[in-house]
């Protein structure tokens, strides 16, 4: 049998914690077996060796934040056959998307002595905003687990098994009692994708919704039941939807039904 | 019946398909070739000691390639030849477009047959109407050739099929075949025609008019899509070809094939089991309606 | 096995010899699974001491609510269905189907043969029994059976438990599904926690239950004990929190599908599928095929799946049921109205868990009632024929 060459595989980070690359590095073992399929590329955290472009799949992590990361991922895509937005800053803008919310000159104004050396953009915003995505897996940081499918959906060719229902799924598979239901925990669970293994709840918190919104999330319904039942403060409310995610279409709308909360 | 306990039943062992129902046994593919663009139809045997099991015109099996995902296709060969296991499908999901690209030697899983059937033995005497849309024809090609092999059974038997281009439609030489006959009444359609095609342009439906049957003792069989389905069955009730007349096969999701999964659930019915051949008298409540 | 009860007078265990009850099943080779505290809930798990049974706990459940309360009898079983079911126990939500290896000219099927679990389910409410018959109906029922879930199944051995309580959201009683304990178990219990004692009134159902309580020091039950035990179930059945009127349910929803309550509902329902989970006898499942990294073998795994999601109706042309409305309208009306004509009952037991476990209280039985109320009534089977 003739032998194929290895699928070359890039990591790309862009403004981001690199935690989601971790995840890539925490893959231990299953990272050897990674190695044995596909020839790393390009890999800054884990490796100085570069190896030029085309690589047939590039994981990106981080949001597009500055004018010079716009002209980067559009390159990166022409270089990529197949790109895979990684992380919740990648897929949904990160943390760094509650710039979004408010004036970000007045941000670099109160951190930085010469502000006018901060070329930034006004939004942080998702890979998916600038070029064509192949894929976006979620998670803040994603799970490592989720990632080896991808992986390995892509290098067989078939279509990773990455559930897009709630969270609540995952949660009660598992076997754990609703926090929200009997504990009167306010839980982003229902309205948040799966990925985490409901990991949260499974050690009596709400859930945090670092995979982002599921498929057809209802938050309005959520954050009316945590308002009127659960007794949640309308400012918590904004300040639960305004995390990781809080650039997601669904969180950033919920949320600013919220925004009157501040004053 | 509810309280039924468990050890009161049946062992139910001699019942279990396949071990326990979502085992695939292994095939070989002995022939792949094309109908058009995306449309192709693989031939299998089976790999090993055991044959296939029997079939009925208008069920379905469930195909398996591996680690990519297992799909329903309904077959497309000749009940009468139960050791060619034939399934004709286009390839638009991971599965069918890796299906695509088998050869010969080439092994798949099978799970099957599942499902209902078009109720040829039945029909007998009656004038059988296929009416087809696209892939469509693909599950009434069985059918046709049991009407075709038992032709004294029945009275006229027409078919009707529509397909996009002159291009998109399937079994062409078959098609040809059949109409040099002149026991057998089958008028094509396309949506667009192409090149030298001087026969019909318009939609399948258009051709249910004047189409030589007597409704009284007529029995419609339908596959397409299924808003071309809901106009054949309005045309057809038009000319006096009534519910209990009509026969249609929907897709749904299939997972098990054996009404256990529940993906498949149209209003009571498992398509999987129930369906996915249906008269029409029997889905007619839901028939039509969004979302079912 | 029904014949058990005919026969044999009950007979009563005392609180102090239950234990004989668990050392019998464990010496017989069960896994005892029972009810325990865990979370702020009553959950199903291996509980091998009467000890580790939730004694003195009871539970305030209303919509989206739930509480567990002290209570100072000291009763075992003074709670009513928590947050779990048995159908995880005999149908588990994750597992392994088959795994298949690449060879030389293909691929070859590993079968896998694992040893069947023995589970003693202790504490089996009435309703939760119907709804494991349901589960029969499903996976046994038909021309193709569930293998794994007949070996669990026969092996199960069932110690059901009479309610002595209803909860809020319990409705068991319009349903006749309880809450007195019908046929199928292998033993049942009442629980008595009196001045005098704290026993259990104990019926035999099988063969082998009374093989197992032979085990048990008992004895044959007072005519006062066996009436204090019908009144304590009586009194439950008369104080269920909620009600579900059947008569003409099935020809209501049938009738319903087009009716605007839907949209309401679907303002407020999550789609988050907790119902179903939750659900005793929802029994939808998925499977997924996996490989590992090299490709060199593949998994087809079973996972517990939900009419909740829009992956349950994909095909090529999309998902079938994409709106909120459609997928709580299939829910509730496969549970009320499909179901009969599927299995010839109810979908449902009216154990009242998707009630609670809506993490925003939507109320199936105050669904209902609205469909009645608001019945605009459009029964059209031929209206497919009159389209223009």
């Amino acid at each position: 049998m003739a032998t194929k060459r290895k699928p070359r595989l890039a990591v790309w980070k862009f403004a981001s914690c690199d935690g989601c690359q971790l995840s890539l590095l925490d893959c231990e073992h299953e990272l050897l077996a990674v190695t044995g399929q596909v020839e790393i590329a390009y890999f800054l955290e884990a490796s100085r060796a570069v190896m030029e472009g085309p690589y047939d799949v590039s994981l990106v992590e981080g949001s597009i934040t500055t004018p010079g990361d716009a002209e980067r991922i559009r390159e990166i895509r022409e270089a990529s056959k197949f790109l895979v937005a990684i992380g919740a800053c990648a897929t949904a803008g990160g943390i760094q998307a509650l710039r979004n919310f408010a004036d970000v000159k007045e941000f670099a104004a109160a951190v930085y002595a010469r502000p006018e050396v901060i070329d930034t953009l006004k939004r942080s915003s998702p890979i998916a905003e600038h070029v064509f995505v192949d894929f976006e897996l979620r998670g803040c940081p994603i799970s490592k687990h989720q990632l080896l499918e991808v992986v390995g959906a892509y290098l067989t060719g078939r279509k990773p098994n990455i559930p897009t229902h709630s969270v609540c799924m995952e949660c009660k598979m598992r076997g754990t009692p609703c926090v929200m239901v009997a504990a009167g925990i306010a839980c982003l669970g229902p309205v948040t994708q799966a990925g985490c293994g409901a990991l949260c709840p499974a050690y009596g918190r709400g859930c945090y919704a670092c995979f982002g919104p599921m498929e057809t999330p209802n938050t309005t319904a959520l954050a009316a039941w945590w308002r009127d039942e659960l007794g949640v403060e309308p400012i918590d409310i904004k300040r639960a939807l305004r995390t990781y995610n809080a650039g997601s279409e669904s969180f950033r709308k919920e949320s600013e039904a919220y925004e009157y909360a501040d004053h | 019946m509810l309280a039924t306990a468990i050890h009161e039943r049946q062992p139910a062992v001699a019942r279990t398909f396949a071990t326990n129902g979502c085992v695939p046994y292994r095939c070989r593919v002995t022939e792949r070739h094309q109908e058009n663009d995306d449309t192709f139809t693989v031939e299998l045997e089976p790999a090993g000691a055991r044959s296939h099991a029997a079939f009925a015109a208008g069920q379905f099996n469930m195909l398996y390639v591996f680690g990519l995902g297992e799909i329903p296709i309904s077959i497309s060969g000749d009940p009468a030849q139960p050791d060619r296991l034939v399934h004709t499908t286009r390839a638009v999901g991971t599965v069918t477009r890796a299906m695509a690209t088998l050869r010969r030697g080439d092994m798949i899983g099978v799970r099957g047959p599942f499902g209902s059937s078009w109720p040829l033995d039945d029909l007998k005497g009656k004038d059988i109407v296929l009416v087809g849309g696209g892939i469509g024809l693909a599950p009434l090609r069985p059918a046709l050739y049991q009407l075709v092999a038992q032709r004294g059974d029945y009275g006229r038997v027409v078919l009707l099929y529509g397909a996009r281009t002159p291009e998109d439609m399937l079994f062409r030489a078959e098609l040809e075949r059949w109409r040099s006959r002149f026991d057998l009444e089958i008028f094509v359609t396309v949506d667009r025609a192409t090149g030298d095609w001087h026969g019909n342009v318009g939609l399948v439906t258009a051709l249910i008019p004047r189409a030589p049957f007597e409704p009284q003792n007529a029995v419609a069989l339908i596959c397409g899509p299924e808003v071309m389905m809901r106009y054949a069955v309005q045309a057809l009730h038009k000319r006096g070809v009534g519910p209990q007349q009509t026969y249609l096969s929907l897709e749904r999701n299939m997972k098990c094939g054996t009404a256990m999964c529940g993906h498949c659930q149209y209003g009571p019915h498992f398509v999987c089991r129930d369906g996915p051949v249906f008269r029409m008298d029997q889905v007619q409540r839901f028939f039509g309606k969004w979302e079912v | 096995m029904a014949d058990y009860e005919q026969l044999d007078t009950p007979s009563v265990v005392l609180r102090a010899d239950l234990q004989r009850l668990f050392d019998s099943l464990h010496a017989r080779g069960y896994e005892t699974i029972a009810p325990r505290v865990e979370n702020g809930a009553i959950i199903y798990d291996e509980v091998t001491s009467v000890d580790a049974l939730p004694a003195g706990w009871t539970d305030e459940q209303e919509g989206g609510f739930y509480r567990l309360e002290g209570r100072d009898d000291g009763a075992l079983f003074g709670y009513t269905v928590g947050p779990q079911s048995w159908k995880r126990y005999l149908s588990p939500p994750i597992r392994r189907l088959w795994q298949a290896r690449k060879n030389g000219d293909g691929f070859e099927i590993v079968h896998e043969d694992a040893p069947t679990p023995h589970y003693a389910l202790i504490g089996v409410r009435a309703c939760e029994l119907h709804a494991i018959h349901h589960l029969d109906d499903v996976y046994l029922g038909g021309s193709t059976i569930d293998a794994d879930y007949q070996q669990r199944r026969e092996a199960a051995f069932i110690v059901a438990v009479n309610c002595g309580k209803a909860g809020n959201t319990c409705f068991c009683a319009s349903l006749g599904t309880g809450p007195a304990v019908g046929p199928g178990y292998d033993l049942a219990l009442t629980e008595l926690v009196t001045e005098r004692e704290h026993a259990f009134v104990v019926t035999v159902g099988s063969e082998r239950g009374a093989d197992v309580l032979a085990d048990v020091p008992h004895r044959p039950a007072a005519p006062g004990e066996i009436d204090l035990a019908e009144a304590i179930v009586a009194e439950a059945a008369r104080h269920m929190g909620r009600t579900l009127e059947t008569t003409g349910l099935k020809e209501l929803l049938y009738r319903s599908f087009e009716h605007p309550h839907w949209d309401e509902v679907a303002e407020r329902c999550l789609t988050c599928g907790n119902c179903t989970m939750v659900c005793p006898t929802c029994f939808c499942f998925t499977v997924e095929d996996t490989t590992d990294l090299t490709g060199q073998s593949a998994e087809r795994w079973r996972r517990a799946d939900s009419c909740f999601t829009t992956a349950f109706t994909f095909i090529t042309s999309g998902s079938q049921r994409a709106s909120a409305k459609a997928r709580y309208r299939q829910w509730l009306t496969h549970k009320l109205a499909t179901w009969q004509d599927q299995f010839d009952s109810l979908g449902c037991v009216g154990c009242g868990r998707c009630i609670t476990w809506c993490p925003v209280g939507i109320d199936l039985t105050a669904e209902v009632a609205a469909l009645r109320a608001e019945e605009i009534g459009q029964p059209q089977p031929e209206a497919v024929l009159e389209m223009a």
